[in-house]
């Protein structure tokens, strides 16, 4: 027993110090410069500050749009999910193709090139003029941030879903409609339910990314729509406070914690 | 005779090419207990879920009480199944699992309270209304799965291997229970096993199935006393099953020694299939009987002595109460009742033939 942890401590050991380093540690530093002022004295003003009108306004914007987004993302992904894991047909070679493909790229390129097709002169309006339709103004608009982060996060949604579809027996679906049930009752009641704990991976998986991100706002919204990333990112980029960056970062962590508890807890309430 | 319930009429499914079932007929009655018995892969869940609509047949019908149900969805069917693997929602409790079908009927709260209460009790399972599925064995499972398909008063029960699961006693004792429930419900049951003890002890009623063809159909007793070919000889219990020749009617050749025997109609110097029972062969002092040889191994059972016996070449397996030591040389003797003659099993080979020459 005794040298069974001695020899699973030395074998995790580097994990352990990777763990600290690049965990711990970058967290630690955050809480420090978060409670603390530029003398080193502690203060909550860092954290205080969210309730300044333009980084709440940031926040509550970005809480807005991650939710829309992850709505978003959620009722894409289902359908085909259920599709790709109820017909079977999907030999995971076309759910890595479907799903993965896009993720090669680097997500930057992929939010870049949906500037190119929105932009106002773009190559989606290009299409809609020749076709005589109106325009879309979209870009440096929160909805092209939107657009972003469900194409961004969309796979992040279907992989979990599409497992925990894939888990659900065909008997249990006959059982339901053995029983009477319709397709519709059959969802509501049997698949909806059973699938819920990749509900819960998909939802988080997707609502903390676009709550935090500062990069699609940045190139789908032109500079011009800040959510609290970008106030984060500026503070440590632009004005170099440390602090305040710091003390909003505490502030979003409390968020993302309670995101996580939440689907943690509907996750054991279902067992 | 019972009224005709289902009828399948020239069924064939073939899953990607593969025939499964090939021009399949069956009919069954009301308030039957009727066996499907057949190897593993013979096609006893393919047929079941084609009466239950899970599967529709390549060609065929299926006629349920006198309407072509072949299109029917199954949550529109008259019939509820009890799934191989039970198929329990896991995300319900004991109580919800069997409201589910009810409350889908929209019933009154009521009436489903009184229901759970009475299925519970039917399968003995009361007091376990709250438990999750996770944490039943594998008896108590399946005993919610009975319950929950018969609470909905379906006019017929398909069960799939319902008992495959379960240990031998616990296997005895559900047996029992099912065949009480039929009794009490007077629902017609199509019971799928692949387990010939199990089928014999059940059934009103047993079909045979091997490679998707009926071999026979009858009361277990045809069944196991009068087999029709050698298949169902062999799969129903311990046998002898040897290559023989008609001479002709009420005579036999068996490796080289006629016989004598009470069936007719098999022609003159045919081939056929012979099937004796190891309970009735009987060894007598050697003269005495039909054909001399020599026992060459014993077992005890506890009811009987088990014995090889070697005799014309053929290695013969004997059940008796008399103890016959190893190296007695004796001869074997059977009464002509106890002969069962059969015509060469259907094969596809000669289905084949008998399409060429017609
Ligand atoms: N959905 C399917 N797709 C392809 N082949 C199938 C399918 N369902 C059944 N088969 C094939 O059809 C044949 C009969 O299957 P079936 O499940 O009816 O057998 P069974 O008699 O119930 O066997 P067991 O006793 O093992 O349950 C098998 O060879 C099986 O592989
Ligand atoms: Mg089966």
């Amino acid at each position: 027993m005794f040298t069974n942890r001695k020899t699973s401590f030395v074998m995790s050991s580097p994990y352990l110090a990777w763990a600290l380093i690049f965990i711990i540690v970058p967290i630690g530093m955050v809480f420090y410069y978060g409670l603390t002022d530029t003398t080193g004295a502690f203060t909550f003003e860092n954290i205080a500050s969210i309730a300044q009108p333009e980084h709440s306004k940031a926040l509550w914007l970005a809480i807005e749009l991650a939710l829309i987004s992850t709505l978003i993302c959620f009722l894409l992904a289902y359908p085909l999910a259920l599709i790709l894991a109820r017909n079977k047909m999907s030999s995971d070679g076309i759910l890595t193709t479907l799903i993965i493909l896009p993720m090669w790229m680097n997500f930057l390129l992929r939010t870049l090139s949906w500037v190119t097709l929105l932009e106002n002169r773009g190559v989606l309006n290009s299409i809609l003029g020749a076709l005589h339709l109106p325009q879309l103004y979209i870009i440096n608009t929160p909805a092209a941030i939107v657009v972003g982060m469900v194409y961004d996060f969309l796979p992040f949604m279907i992989l979990p879903l599409y497992n925990s579809l894939a888990k659900i027996d065909d008997a249990v679906i006959n059982a339901a409609q053995d029983l009477g049930a319709n397709k519709l009752q059959t969802l509501w009641h049997v698949i909806l339910p059973l699938s819920l704990p990749g509900i819960l991976s998909g939802v988080t998986m997707v609502f903390i990314p676009s709550l935090t991100t500062f990069a699609i706002s940045t190139m789908m919204g032109g500079s011009k729509i800040l959510l609290i990333g970008n106030v984060i990112e500026q503070e440590f980029t632009l004005t170099y406070n440390w602090h305040l960056g710091s003390g909003l970062s505490l502030v979003l962590m409390v968020f993302i914690v309670i995101n996580m508890v939440v689907s943690m807890i509907s996750d054991q309430g279902e067992d | 005779m019972k009224k005709e319930l289902i009828q399948l009429q020239h069924i064939s499914k073939s899953f990607d090419g593969n025939m499964v079932l090939d021009d399949l007929n069956l009919t069954i009655h009301e308030n039957s207990f009727v066996t499907l018995l057949g190897p593993s892969g013979c096609g006893k869940t393919t047929t079941l879920r084609i009466i239950g609509g899970f599967e529709r047949p390549d060609e065929g019908k299926v006629i349920f009480d006198g309407q072509d149900i072949t299109s029917l969805a199954p949550n529109k069917r008259q019939l509820n199944t009890v799934f191989q693997k039970y198929a329990l929602f896991t995300h319900m409790d004991v109580a919800e699992n069997i409201a589910f079908g009810l409350k889908i009927k929209n019933k009154p709260s009521n009436y489903i309270k009184d229901k759970i209460k009475y299925a519970l009790k039917l399968v003995n399972l009361e007091g376990f209304e709250h438990r999750m599925p996770d944490s039943l064995s594998g008896g108590q499972q399946q005993r919610v799965a009975i319950a929950r398909a018969i609470v909905n008063e379906p006019k017929v029960l398909l069960l799939d291997e319902p008992l495959g699961a379960l240990d031998l006693k616990l296997r005895q004792d559900m047996q029992y229970e099912l065949i009480r429930l039929k009794n009490e419900l007077g629902i017609t049951f199509i019971y799928v096993t692949h387990d010939q003890e199990e089928a014999l002890t059940m059934s009103d009623h047993i079909v045979v199935m091997n490679q998707g063809y009926i071999q026979q159909e009858g009361s277990p007793e045809q069944i196991y006393n009068e087999p029709e070919n050698a298949f169902v000889a062999d799969f129903i219990g311990d046998s002898n099953i040897l290559h023989a020749t008609m001479v002709r009617d009420e005579l036999v050749n068996i490796l080289g020694t006629d016989f004598v025997c009470v069936d007719k109609g098999f022609g003159e110097n045919n081939p056929v299939d012979v099937v004796i029972r190891p309970e009735d062969i009987e060894l007598v002092p050697r003269g005495k009987g039909t054909l001399p040889g020599v026992v060459t191994n014993v077992i005890f059972k506890g009811v009987h002595y088990e014995m090889d016996v070697e005799a014309g070449g053929y290695e013969w397996l004997v059940h008796s109460t008399r103890l016959n030591e190893v190296g007695s040389e004796i001869d074997i003797s059977v009464d002509p009742f106890n002969i069962q003659v059969m015509n060469k099993p259907e094969s596809e080979d000669e289905k084949a033939l008998s399409v060429e020459d017609a």
